[in-house]
């Protein structure tokens, strides 16, 4: 990844800022930025989302196709996320295999979904054993302006939550995705001594550390990952999984609903 | 995938009176070996047991980086490789990195980055190589508690140890230290590593399913088991040191101190070297 530049002056500005309780956009500590979802947004996958998280904006398809189980789950359906960080999204993603920030990304999105158990696989078998139904989730970020984990993640939850199990494909009926879960990731980063919620590219830029907590709609935890190279103490992860909470609720009504 | 057939679904993983499959209790940790100075080729290496799992790490550096374009003028790199050997698991896993394998290396590295003190090696990279070559649950804490090790061994300074540890759920109890069957059949797992001294935590992940307060409860038996793991790595530590001046000891009262000879600068050599010469 090309080095990324980011003049002395912004960080400092940012990190004054942060200290007397603003940031640069103006937003809250707690506060994300507004988010846009447009589902059924690709015709030919079997559900899409396009999503608009700020100024970041991230492409979700979900592919659904005939496949073998897994041998010790003969009877469930098949999970699979990927993430392309193309060059067209930022000046800093290059060609090329993944990198290991987009394999990173795509595996906390996985966890999320697989571990609140979203889609309930059980319903995606066709022969146990032989066939099930196999979930590709492809994340293709287009406009990249910091946290790409959160969009991403809601984009392949609205995905999900549109598409449908192409059944007419093996002579039997079209049936919508069995989603049982809404696990929303909540991302905050840790700026001097503050941490704020969702945090733009700058602030993405000069965060000390990162960490996701993604909550289901009982505001139980479902998966983290702490990020970058600075630490948290115990109290401000205890305050990052209560935002998580709260400002999950909020955008887990914007993904129902739309 | 792991050969876990030979557990049924219904399994009790913790009995009535707390009790769990291979005896321990709720809070108890998986019996812990630490060797230091372990390979002679590395600047800095451990060997670590821990229950079922062994793991080797070695560190080379501070050294040039690697690519160039990837040096930082102002600090070193802290970069490390975790690698699962293919017969450490029940499934022949195949040679080289995978996508988990991408994601552990780039969360260790991570952690260490705020501990070792980078900006005393500008362009230079600290290598950590963790290897796994019995894998039994837990091996990325294992990787990192002898990783930390070896960097000491190395000599590499550091604000502290790290030391690292996982809690999760099992049979809806909050428990310390899961082994593969707990791991596999178990309801969550967050592995989790701080720096002692300072309690900061600098590598925190987690899957599955707890609330809040499970997680603090998860947390809590991590953090005091990290404390644990932290007095066996400066034991390890202590020890590899008494040896290392026991053998100077020994070197010394061997051979007679040799004469200091007056040094001169052969007349063919120029004054000043350039300062990268390539000495290895």
């Amino acid at each position: 990844m090309t080095a990324e530049v980011i003049s002395e002056l912004m960080r400092e500005h940012i990190a004054r800022l942060a200290a007397s309780g603003k940031r640069s956009d103006g937003r809250g500590f707690d506060e994300p930025r507004k988010l846009v979802v447009q589902k059924n947004y690709i015709k030919n996958a079997e559900g899409s989302a396009r999503v608009q998280l700020g100024n970041t904006d991230v492409l979700v398809g979900v592919k659904i196709d005939v496949g073998e189980p897994y041998p010790d789950t003969p009877n469930q359906g098949v999970l699979s996320t990927s993430a392309e960080l193309i060059p067209l999204a930022s000046p800093t993603f290059e060609s090329g295999p993944p990198s290991p920030t987009a394999i990173e990304l795509a595996r906390v999105v996985d966890r999320g979904i697989r571990e609140s158990k979203t889609v309930n696989t059980e319903k995606l078998c066709i022969t146990p054993k032989e066939k099930v139904w196999i979930m590709f989730i492809d994340i293709h970020a287009l406009d990249y302006d910091g946290n790409l984990f959160d969009a991403a993640s809601y984009g392949a939850l609205s995905a999900l939550s549109c598409a449908k199990v192409p059944a007419s494909k093996i002579g039997k009926e079209d049936y919508p995705l069995p989603l049982e879960h809404w696990p929303i990731s909540v991302t905050s980063a840790k700026i001097g001594g503050n941490v704020v919620v969702d945090p733009n590219l700058d602030e993405e830029r000069i965060a000390d550390a990162r960490i996701t907590v993604t909550t289901d709609e009982n505001g139980d935890i479902r998966a983290m990952q702490k990020g970058l190279k600075g630490s948290f103490n115990l109290d401000e992860i205890r305050a990052a999984i209560r935002t998580s909470q709260k400002v999950g609720k909020g955008l887990r009504g914007i993904i129902q609903r739309d | 995938m792991e050969d876990i057939e030979h557990i049924p679904k219904e399994l009790q993983l913790i009995d009535k009176k707390g009790i769990r499959l291979d005896g321990r209790r709720f809070n108890e940790l998986r019996p812990i070996k630490i060797e230091a100075g372990v390979l002679k080729k590395a600047d800095g290496s451990a060997y670590l047991e821990w229950g079922n799992n062994k793991v080797l790490a070695a560190v080379y550096g501070p050294r040039e980086a690697h690519p160039r374009h990837l040096q930082d003028p102002a600090k070193a790199l802290v970069q490390c490789r975790y690698n699962m050997a293919p017969f450490s698991v029940t499934e022949r896993k195949r040679p080289g990195p995978d996508r988990r394998s991408v994601e552990i290396s780039k969360v260790i590295s991570e952690a260490f980055a705020s501990v070792v003190f980078v900006e005393q090696f500008p362009r230079t990279s600290v290598d950590i190589y963790i290897e796994v070559l019995q894998a039994d649950a837990g091996t990325r804490c294992a990787g990192l508690t002898a990783a930390s090790v070896a960097l000491a061994d190395a000599g590499i300074p550091m604000r502290d140890l790290v030391s690292s540890c996982a809690s999760g759920k099992i049979g809806g109890v909050v428990a310390l230290d899961l082994n593969k069957d707990e791991d596999n059949f178990g309801e969550a797992d967050c592995p989790m590593a701080i720096v002692p001294r300072t309690g900061e935590i600098v590598l925190l992940q987690m899957d599955g399913h707890l609330t809040a307060h499970e997680f603090d409860q998860a947390m809590e038996l991590s953090i005091n088991a990290a404390k644990q793991i932290y007095e066996l790595q400066r034991d390890a530590l202590r020890r590899r040191y008494a040896a290392v001046a026991e053998a100077a000891e020994q070197e010394a009262l061997r051979e007679p101190p040799p004469q200091e000879a007056p040094r001169e600068t052969p007349p063919d050599m120029p004054e000043d070297l350039p300062p990268e010469v390539d000495d290895l």
